[in-house]
């Protein structure tokens, strides 16, 4: 009985997958042939409806997405930065700080850092955030910095997509993340875990992700290289007058 | 073809004809992002709106689409949905949106949703085709959780992000890489082929007996 039953099952799939063509033309008596205008005409029309679909959805969660990014960025840079009260973006222009943007430029193709102040607006330290490659792909960190003793303040993987397991240890593992927080001096020096003569610049890596814990610290080494004859000018001081223009 | 009842609409695609488990369909997104059960849930989630919304518009507008063109508008109308999908989870769950990252996008060409759409929202009316979707949608989330279950509890050693075992488990770190994907999927369609075939080995004996009996 059962297998009766299941036979005519698969009978039935099976038509039901061949039919579907001559059971389409046979349910429509005069099978005419369509103008092509009406093809194109069906298409564009449904791709136009599609278009204001999708619009009008991501005016409505554009701003959400945005306001989570820079929440996201705002909670990492006191992170990094620990013992701030608030900090201030500079851009990159010309090779100097700058709280402005030049008119008409696009905020994104600007270098930044952020420097955060301590309640009477002295500089307190800056974090810089820097990408590159890692494992398996582009690695983005934000790390702090205090320039005048040139240690870090501490450090925080944005995006990656390290190995599950293995490479994300980079943000997973208390032990290495931690040593970025207890203030090593720069360069860093990668060491294997237990092989470090006890230098203030040594962080040990990773064993099973080296390629990944080397990664960060490359990426930290590069970026203050890159940064280092903008912060040797000096950090500009607190642009609370500079601020009040700006909101003008 | 078509005296099936509207709750054989809806069971059918949970499991005798569950699209990955037994028609095979949706292997890329089953075995991509089921390293976790909250990945696995986000995207049956998200696959389940597409699937059910797609169902429902090209049923509705079976009779306006003319079958020369009838696979690229259901690929816009499903691309559409996606693209809303993405929007959504990017803003109303962030961090599940980063985990999933490009399958998202890949819903599109999931030959699950528009194997549904060919085969059956097109020539059915749009209560059955919003049931028949459904239930797909169902079958693919139960697929995909059990998967992503295996994985998860093999592979961290917790649940949902529970600890199940204590910090003594040493998580079998290849149950989450992509070769543990095919490994569950391996395991779960064996045992599938092993209850088939027991059940097929039970009605064959069963039939036999009653053939005996009556001779």
């Amino acid at each position: 009985m059962n297998q009766e039953n299941g036979n005519k099952d698969r009978i039935d799939v099976d038509i039901r997958v061949e039919d579907s063509g001559p059971a389409e033309a046979a349910d429509r008596p005069a099978p005419k042939e369509v103008s092509t205008f009406r093809l194109v005409a069906t298409l564009a029309v449904a791709g136009a409806l599609a278009g204001l679909l999708i619009v009008m959805v991501n005016l409505h969660t554009k701003p959400i997405i945005d306001k989570y990014k820079a929440e996201q960025l705002k909670l990492a840079v006191y992170e990094v930065l620990p013992g701030v009260e608030h900090y201030d973006t500079w851009y990159l222009v010309d090779g100097k700080l700058s709280l402005t943007l030049p008119a008409g430029a696009k905020e994104s193709e600007y270098k930044r850092i952020y420097i955060g102040r301590d309640k009477d607006g002295n500089a307190h330290g800056v974090a810089i955030s820097r990408g590159e490659s890692g494992f398996q792909d582009v690695i983005m960190v934000i790390f702090g910095l205090d320039p005048s003793t040139h240690k870090l303040t501490g450090m925080k993987i944005l995006d990656s997509k390290e190995t599950p397991g293995l490479g994300d240890k980079i943000y997973k593992d208390e032990a290495y993340v931690s040593q970025f927080f207890d203030g090593p001096l720069t360069p860093l020096v990668p060491v294997k875990a237990g092989a470090g003569k006890g230098e203030p610049n040594e962080v040990d890596t990773i064993t099973g992700a080296t390629i990944s814990s080397k990664a960060v610290i490359g990426i930290i080494n590069h970026a203050l290289e890159e940064w280092k004859p903008v912060l040797d000018q000096g950090i500009p001081k607190s642009p609370a007058s500079a601020q009040a223009e700006v909101a003008e | 073809m078509r005296h099936t009842t509207p709750s054989e609409d809806f069971i059918r695609g949970i499991w005798k004809e569950n699209p990955v488990l037994v028609q095979m369909l949706g292997l890329c997104p089953a075995l991509a992002v089921t390293n976790s059960v909250a990945n696995a849930l986000a995207m049956s989630a998200a696959t389940f709106f597409v699937i059910c919304c797609s169902s429902v518009l090209v049923s509705t507008c079976k009779r306006f689409i003319p079958s020369e063109v009838r696979i690229s508008a259901y690929i816009l109308v499903i691309a559409t949905f996606v693209t809303l999908a993405d929007m959504l989870l990017q803003a109303y769950a962030p961090v599940q949106h980063k985990e999933l990252g490009a399958f998202i996008a890949l819903i599109v060409v999931n030959c699950m949703i528009l194997g549904r759409q060919e085969a059956f929202s097109s020539k059915n009316t749009v209560f059955r085709s919003l049931l028949d979707a459904m239930g797909t949608g169902v079958g693919f989330t139960i697929a995909l959780v059990m998967m992503g279950g295996f994985r998860e509890i093999f592979g961290t050693g917790s649940f949902l992000g529970f600890s199940l075992f204590g910090p003594n488990f040493e998580p079998w770190v290849v149950m989450v890489l992509p070769a543990g994907g095919f490994l569950t999927l391996g395991f779960i369609l064996l045992a599938m082929g092993y209850i088939e075939k027991r059940k097929k080995m039970k009605a064959e004996t069963k039939t036999k007996q009653v053939a005996e009996v009556t001779s």
